[in-house]
C-alpha cells in the first residue's frame, strides 16, 4: 500500500488499460476443464439434485455423462475466453457478466467432475445454503474492513472485532433470553474495541497495524480467560443462547434452488442483504461517501476543503467494527448458538483478503466473501463424494487467488491511496 | 500551509522519510515505561482473577459481615495466582532440594527458545521497515523441512540433526524470500502477503503429512501426521532425563549472538538499518532497496525457522500442525516487547516462555492461566501505544519525533 501513486483528484477505480493476463488466465482454466475434466476425465455418470425433498416446485434431478457435460463447459469455456482475447485486444475490459457466467459454468464443471459415480450427486440447494452461511461472518468483516480502509485506516482488528461480537452475543443472549439484545451487545462490545482502535491509530497515532495485531491478541486471551474462568462454570445459563429462527419469505422462498438458498434464512443473513448494498449507495452515491473516500484518498485535500478528517475516520471505523460485530454474532447466534474458544478461527484474517480481492467495493466484496465460503464447504463435500481428492490443496486456492491479484498478475488492484497513512493536521 | 513554513520544512527534507518512525519510537523504548507497562499488565490481569473468581465475588456479597475476609480473598487469589506462576516458571519452593527446585527454571528456558529466535526474525523485518507477520508460515514450512530430513533420511549422530536445522532454516528462508520477491517486484504489501501465505504454509504442510511418500508416518492413518524424528536428529536433553531442558537452548545462544553481530556489526545490518531509517536516503546512497528487502525478509525467515527446528526435532511423538504452539505470532509481541533488539528480545522471550512454563502450575492452582494472554497483550500494548502508559502515570511528553518526521513528510508532499 506504500508504493501506490497519489494523483489528487483520482477518486475513482479508473484501470488505465485492461491487461491481457485475466482473459489468458481464462484460457487456461478453459483447456484444463475441457482436456482435465472432459477429454481425459472421470467417465461415469453425473447427477445434480436441484430441489430439497418437501419443497413446494420439485425439478427433476439431471444425470448425465461427466466426460460429456465437462467437455461441453470446456467449450463454452474457451468461447468466452476467446471472445475476452479478442475484447482486451481492442482494448475493453471483460463485462462482469461474461465473467460471471464463465465462473458459474467452471463451478459446475468442478462439481460435476468431482461428484462422477458418487451416489448422493450434486447437491445443489446444501452447497448453495452452506456457501451463504459460512461467508456471512466474512462479509460483516469485509464491510468492516470497508468502511475503514476506505477512510485510511488499515484495520488487522477484525479478527478481534468477529471474536467479541461471537463472544457477546452469545453471552447476553443467553443471559437475557433475548437473542435481539445479543444481536445489540455485539454491535456495542466491538463498536468499543474500535473506538479503542480508532482513537489510538488517529488521535494518538500509534502504527495501525501493530494497534490491530495486539488488539487482536488481547481480544483472543480476554475471551479465552471469561471462557474458562466464567463461562465453562455454567454453560447452561451463561452460553446456551440457540440461534434465531429460521424465517421463510412467503412465496420468494418457494422458488426452486434460490428460494432455499436466499430467502429461508435467519435475520443475520437478511440483515447482509440489507447492509451490503446500503453500503455501496452510501460509499459511491451519497455526499458522505465521497467525503469518506477523499479522506482515504487524499487526507490533506479532504482537510483543505473542511473536511473533518480525523471525525470522519473516527466514525466510519467504530461504524465499521459494529458491522463486524454483527459477523461475529452471525457465528454463533446466527448459525451454532454457543460460543466456543477463538471460534471466528483466522476469519478476520480472509476477511482482510476478501477486501483486496474485492477491491474495496461492497459488492465485489461480498462476492469474494462467496468465493471464500464455496471452497470451505467444498472441502467439506468433496471429500464426500471424491474421497482421496487432495482437500488441503483446495482450502490453499483463495488465498493463492488472492496473493495473485495483490501481487498484481490478475489486473490492477489498488488500495485507497492514504490507507494505513495517519493524517496530522499541519 | 503558507509558503514560508514550507519552505523552512524543505530545508530539513531533502525526500519524504519512511512512515516508520512510530516503530522506531517503539525500539527505542526506555527502561522506565517498559517497567510500568509491565506492572500495569499484572495489576490489571490481578484484576480479570479476583473478578471472576466465584469465591471472592461470594466473599464479596457478605462485605458487610466479614469485610476482612472479603478483603483477604481478594489478596489470596492474586497470591495464588502470581505465586503459582512463580512457582512453575522460576523457582519451585517446594522441591525437597535446591537443583530439583530450579526444574521450573529450565522449562521457561526451554520454551522461550523458540520464541526468541522467533522473535528475532521478526525483530530483523521491524528494523527494515517492514512488518513481517508471516512467522507461522514460515515455521510450518520450516517444520516441513526439518520433519522431511529427520524422518526419511537416515545419518550419523549430531551430522544428522545439523542437517536437519539446516533444512528448516533453508524451507523457511525460501518461503521468506517470497514475501521479498512480491514485495520488491510488484510492490505487494508485507503484511498481506505473510498473512496470505500463513494459511498457505499451513494447509501445504497438512497436504505433506498427508502423503505416504513425504511425511506420513509408517503405520499411515487417516490423521496428517508425521513419524517420531529419528534418535540422531533428535535435540537431545542437556541434563539428564530429569529435566526437559533440550539442545534448542544452545541454538537459540548462539542465534541470539548471530542477530546482535549481523544488526550491529556488519555492513549487511547497517544496510538494513538504513533502509529501516530512511528508505529514500538509503537508495540515494546507492543502496538497492528491493534487493534489502528480500534479503532482510529472507534472513528473518532463516531465525524463524531456527525456531521451527526447535519445536519439530524436539517432541516426544510424531508431528502435527499443532507443534507451531502459536509461536509465530507470539514472535510478534516478543519482537515488540523487546524492541527489535536482541537483549531486548532475550527478556521479552523468557518473560513470555515463563508465562508459558506457569501456565500449567495456575491451571493446578485453580486460576486460568489464559489471564497471563491477556497480561501479555496489554504489556505489549502499552509498549506500543507510549500515549496510553504517559498519560496513566502522568509521565512528560517528550516532543515526539513521529511528529515532526510525518510533517515534514506532509510538507514535501504539498510540494510535489
Amino acid at each position: 500500500m506504500s508504493k501506490i501513486e497519489v494523483t489528487p483528484g483520482m477518486f475513482s477505480q479508473v484501470e488505465v488499460k485492461p491487461s491481457i493476463k485475466t482473459p489468458l488466465v481464462m484460457l487456461g482454466i478453459a483447456l484444463v476443464v475441457f482436456f482435465g475434466f472432459g477429454l481425459f476425465g472421470k467417465s461415469g455418470d453425473v447427477h445434480f439434485v436441484w430441489s430439497d425433498k418437501g419443497e413446494i416446485i420439485q425439478l427433476p434431478d439431471f444425470t448425465t455423462n461427466s466426460m460429456m457435460f465437462c467437455q461441453l463447459i470446456g467449450a463454452i469455456l474457451l468461447v468466452i475466453g476467446l471472445i475476452a482475447v479478442v475484447l482486451n485486444r481492442r482494448e475493453i475490459s471483460t463485462p462482469i457478466w461474461l465473467t460471471a457466467i464463465y465462473g458459474l459454468a467452471a463451478v459446475m464443471a468442478l462439481l460435476g467432475w468431482l461428484a462422477t459415480g458418487a451416489s448422493q450427486g450434486v447437491q445443489m440447494v446444501f452447497i448453495l445454503s452452506n456457501t451463504l452461511l459460512l461467508a456471512i461472518p466474512l462479509i460483516f468483516g469485509g464491510m468492516a474492513g470497508i468502511m475503514s480502509e476506505r477512510v485510511g485506516v488499515v484495520n488487522i482488528a477484525i479478527e478481534g472485532q468477529l471474536l467479541t461480537g461471537a463472544f457477546a452475543s452469545a453471552v447476553v443472549g443467553s443471559i437475557t433470553g433475548n437473542l435481539y439484545l445479543g444481536l445489540v451487545a455485539a454491535m456495542i462490545a466491538a463498536g468499543v474495541l474500535s473506538i479503542v482502535l480508532a482513537s489510538l491509530a488517529i488521535k494518538y497515532l500509534v502504527d495501525q497495524i501493530i494497534i490491530g495485531v495486539l488488539l487482536n491478541v488481547l481480544v483472543v486471551g480476554i475471551t479465552n480467560f471469561l471462557y474458562s474462568a466464567w463461562l465453562d462454570n455454567d454453560l447452561q445459563h451463561l452460553d446456551y443462547p440457540g440461534t434465531f429462527p429460521r424465517i421463510a419469505i412467503p412465496f420468494l422462498s418457494d422458488i426452486p434452488v434460490l428460494g432455499q438458498v436466499l430467502f429461508n434464512n435467519r435475520i443475520t443473513v437478511y440483515m447482509m442483504f440489507l447492509i451490503v448494498p446500503a453500503l455501496w449507495f452510501l460509499l459511491f452515491k451519497t455526499k458522505l461517501g465521497l467525503r469518506a473516500r477523499s479522506v482515504g484518498e487524499h487526507p490533506l485535500a479532504a482537510d483543505t476543503v473542511g473536511i473533518n478528517v480525523a471525525r470522519t475516520r473516527f466514525w466510519w471505523v467504530t461504524i465499521g467494527g459494529m458491522i463486524a460485530g454483527l459477523g461475529g454474532a452471525a457465528l454463533t447466534i446466527g448459525n451454532v448458538g454457543p460460543f466456543g474458544r477463538d471460534m471466528s478461527g483466522g476469519q478476520g484474517f480472509i476477511a482482510l483478503a476478501v477486501v483486496i480481492l474485492g477491491r474495496w467495493q461492497p459488492i465485489y466484496v461480498m462476492l469474494s466473501a462467496l468465493l471464500f465460503g464455496f471452497t470451505i464447504i467444498l472441502r467439506v463435500w468433496a471429500n464426500q463424494v471424491s474421497p482421496g481428492i487432495p482437500v488441503d490443496l483446495i482450502t490453499m486456492v483463495p488465498y493463492l487467488v488472492t496473493l495473485i491479484a495483490v501481487a498484481g498478475f490478475a489486473g490492477k488492484v489498488r488500495a485507497p491511496a492514504a490507507s494505513g497513512q495517519p493524517y496530522i493536521k499541519g | 500551509m503558507s509558503e514560508k513554513k514550507v519552505s523552512k520544512k524543505l530545508a530539513n527534507v531533502t525526500d519524504a522519510p519512511t512512515p516508520n518512525s512510530v516503530l522506531r519510537e517503539i525500539m527505542s523504548g526506555d527502561p522506565v515505561r517498559i517497567l510500568l507497562s509491565i506492572l500495569l499488565g499484572f495489576f490489571i490481569g490481578a484484576i480479570f482473577m479476583v473478578v471472576f473468581n466465584s469465591q471472592v465475588v461470594k466473599a464479596w456479597a457478605d462485605f458487610g459481615t466479614d469485610p476482612n475476609y472479603a478483603l483477604s480473598t481478594v489478596w489470596w487469589t492474586v497470591q495464588d495466582g502470581y505465586g503459582a506462576l512463580f512457582s512453575g516458571a522460576i523457582f519451585n519452593l517446594n522441591a525437597s532440594d535446591f537443583l530439583t527446585g530450579l526444574h521450573p527454571l529450565t522449562e521457561t528456558l526451554r520454551f522461550a527458545a523458540p520464541l526468541i529466535m522467533a522473535g528475532l526474525g521478526v525483530s530483523l523485518t521491524f528494523r527494515v521497515g517492514l512488518f513481517n507477520i508471516g512467522a507461522t508460515g514460515q515455521i510450518m514450512v520450516g517444520l516441513a523441512g526439518a520433519t522431511f530430513v529427520s524422518t526419511r533420511l537416515h545419518m550419523p549422530m549430531v551430522i544428522h540433526m545439523l542437517v536437519a536445522v539446516l533444512a528448516a532454516v533453508a524451507c523457511a528462508m525460501v518461503w521468506g524470500m517470497i514475501v521479498g520477491i512480491l514485495k520488491a517486484r510488484t510492490g505487494a504489501h508485507e503484511v498481506i502477503v505473510t498473512i496470505m501465505l500463513n494459511y498457505v504454509a499451513t494447509s501445504l504442510f497438512t497436504f505433506f503429512l498427508r502423503q505416504p511418500g513425504l511425511l506420513l508416518e509408517a503405520s499411515g492413518g487417516g490423521t496428517p501426521k508425521s513419524d517420531q524424528p529419528d534418535g540422531t536428529a533428535r535435540l537431545g536433553t542437556l541434563f539428564g532425563s530429569g529435566y526437559n531442558l533440550h539442545y534448542g537452548i544452545i541454538i537459540c545462544v548462539l542465534a541470539v549472538f548471530a542477530y546482535w553481530w549481523l544488526m550491529e556489526r556488519s555492513t549487511f545490518g547497517y544496510r538494513f538499518r538504513m533502509v529501516g531509517h530512511n528508505s529514500s536516503a538509503a537508495r540515494a546512497a546507492g543502496i538497492k532497496v528491493e534487493n534489502t528487502f528480500i534479503w532482510a525478509l529472507a534472513i528473518s525467515a532463516g531465525f524463524v525457522g531456527l525456531a521451527a527446528a526447535n519445536q519439530g526435532l524436539s517432541i516426544d511423538g510424531g508431528l502435527t500442525t499443532s507443534v507451531e504452539a502459536g509461536i509465530g505470532f507470539d514472535a510478534i509481541t516478543v519482537a515488540l516487547l523487546g524492541g527489535s533488539r536482541a537483549g531486548g528480545v532475550v527478556m521479552a522471550g523468557l518473560l513470555f516462555g515463563a508465562f508459558k512454563a506457569g501456565s500449567a502450575t495456575m491451571q493446578v492452582a485453580g486460576v486460568s492461566p489464559e489471564v497471563l494472554d491477556v497480561v501479555k497483550a496489554l504489556i505489549v500494548l502499552f509498549i506500543a501505544a507510549p500515549p496510553i502508559i504517559r498519560a496513566l502515570y502522568r509521565l512528560p511528553n517528550p516532543r515526539p519525533p513521529v511528529l515532526e518526521s510525518l510533517q515534514q513528510a506532509k510538507a514535501a508532499k504539498v510540494i510535489k
